[in-house]
């Protein structure tokens, strides 16, 4: 049973001079448990699906469901992880991670449990009482997935969360999110522009199209994890990805090109 | 530590200099001392000033309340009380209604005009008003301290709480936060650095302003004491009670400082 549902979805973006279509009848089914990635070059709505279904910016037109329930804002229920990290820079590590749990007014030998094991799980332990601008870009990361597991949300939701990260760094991120996938059993939906990165995590991959954005590939993969990124399998896949998301990342160019000749 | 000490020897020679030529000046009685004495002359009224004035007598006093007798302590304390008082007033009422005004498009379209009426009087344009409603006294200088510190307050809390970065909203209602949890735990920390420089500027301007107004309504305090000194013509101590508002005003600005780096310990170095 279909966990996220978006139906016939479209968002249209007016400014005083044009209209611009993000999205153009998307229509996606994600299984509760199910680590899909949305791939595609900048400009292809990724973001945008990833942001309706975090509730912050909802479709004109089309419905997205989650359990049923029709998206109409952000809730804790779908936990974001975001490019930026956003921290709050004013917070300890601890004061971050416990941050939505004292929304909630849980009990706080119940919140400090919950801090201390998810410290424990990301390797955090000895940054507790530090504050964001004290830590790597890595570090930081791996807080802002610890305060969004602190709320137990079914859902994650990522927006190119290893996007600013180093190589080494973000390899090592990627296998501890799938460390924790497999072991907490989240549905992730995951925006990428890294062809190798979704190939790497995902369990199917979504490749959109430049505006409008549409699915212009549904992709299951199928080669087991761990998955290496110099088997023949995947690099059979990554020329396959590659070649999808160059046409569009071609219309992409040709389109910034056509803007600037304009100006 | 020996780089400090030349620094500190390099930095103070000049003004050495200067006071040895003023001494040497004043001592060879090329300038009347009631136009500029010389600066021993200075720190001694200084130290007696600061000194108790009578003898310690353990029958009507304490040994601290005896240490803290002289006539200089108690107006810096009296000049103190008034600045923290105005201050909390004036900054009191600044923080919740730039608060207001910050978040609240409407509030800020009510409260701005009028605010940009006021803003530019300088408060001691407000000292004979103050008189009329206020009298003599201190609540005369504290309406004016307040109002020397409300203004700096008032605008760097409403433009800190507009600058507060987007992302941050869009974290805190992903985690579920109310409106009251959003302003109290993101919007109002997201804000401190914008306020806190705005209280940093109305607390100069709320000593400066205190200054003047114990020049007018009070008589006591070291504004009121440099103006008495005049009528008598001590500028030695005019010039010792000036050396005191200049070190009072030091250590509120180092001590309001400090505070800001304590509360902003989250913020320096930090990089996006």
């Amino acid at each position: 049973m279909a966990q996220i549902v978006a139906s016939n979805v479209q968002k249209v973006f007016k400014t005083a001079d044009r209209e611009v279509v993000a999205l153009k009848d998307i229509d996606l089914e994600i299984a509760r448990g199910e680590f899909v990635c949305l791939l595609g070059p900048s400009g292809c709505g990724k973001s945008t699906l990833l942001n309706a279904v975090a509730g912050f910016s909802l479709p004109t037109g089309g419905v997205i469901t989650v359990d049923g329930k029709p998206v109409q804002g952000p809730g804790p229920d779908r936990g974001m992880v975001f490019q930026e990290y956003a921290l709050f820079p004013w917070m300890t590590v601890a004061e971050n991670i416990a941050f939505g749990l004292q929304v909630q007014k849980k009990p706080k030998a119940e919140i400090a449990a919950t801090v201390s094991q998810l410290l424990e799980m990301l390797n955090l332990k000895d940054f507790r009482d530090r504050f964001p601008k004290d830590l790597s870009g890595g570090m930081r990361q791996r807080v802002a997935i610890a305060r969004v597991l602190a709320l137990d949300s079914p859902i994650m939701l990522m927006d190119e969360p290893f996007g600013a990260l180093d190589a080494l760094t973000r390899r090592n991120l990627q296998d501890e999110l799938l460390r924790l996938w497999e072991r907490l059993g989240k549905t992730i939906l995951f925006v990428t522009h890294s062809i190798e990165e979704s190939i790497y995590l995902a369990d199917r991959i979504v490749v959109m199209t430049y505006r409008p954005g549409t699915i212009k590939r549904d992709q299951r993969v199928d080669i087991p994890r761990p998955r290496d990124p110099s088997g023949h399998a995947f690099n059979e896949l990554k020329r396959e990805l590659g070649r999808l998301v160059m046409e569009e990342q071609q219309r992409h160019a040709d389109d910034e090109m056509k803007l600037a000749a304009v100006d | 530590m020996t780089t400090k000490l030349k620094a500190f020897c390099e930095g103070s020679a000049v003004p050495l200099l200067l006071i040895v030529v003023w001494e040497a000046v004043a001592r060879a009685g090329w300038i009347s001392p009631i136009v500029m004495p010389a600066p021993s002359a200075v720190v001694v009224k200084w130290w007696e000033a600061l000194m108790p004035a009578a003898a310690y007598d353990p029958a009507s006093q304490s040994r601290l309340a005896w240490a803290f007798s002289g006539e200089m302590v108690h107006d810096a304390f009296a000049s103190l009380y008034r600045v923290v008082v105005g201050f909390l007033v004036g900054a009191g009422l600044a923080l919740p209604v730039g608060l207001l005004m910050g978040a609240n498009k409407r509030t800020y379209a009510l409260l701005n005009p009028l605010v940009q009426v006021l803003r530019p009087i300088p408060p001691i344009a407000f000292i004979p008003l103050s008189i009329l409603w206020f009298g003599l006294g201190n609540p005369p200088s504290v309406f004016l301290i307040a109002l020397g510190a409300f203004f700096p307050v008032l605008m760097n809390t409403i433009a800190g709480v507009r600058q507060v970065d987007g992302i941050y909203l869009r974290a805190a209602y992903n985690l579920g936060v109310n409106q009251w949890t959003l302003f109290t735990r993101v919007i109002l920390p997201a804000a401190t650095p914008y306020i806190l420089a705005g209280v940093r500027i109305g607390i100069g301007t709320a000593f400066i302003v205190v200054i003047v107004s114990e020049m007018i309504a009070v008589n006591n305090g070291l504004g009121f004491r440099i103006l008495e000194a005049r009528e008598f013509m001590w500028s030695d101590k005019i010039i010792a009670g000036m050396l005191a508002i200049g070190l009072l005003g030091l250590a509120i600005d180092t001590a309001v400082s400090r505070l800001n780096n304590h509360l902003l310990r989250w913020h320096r170095g930090l990089e996006h």
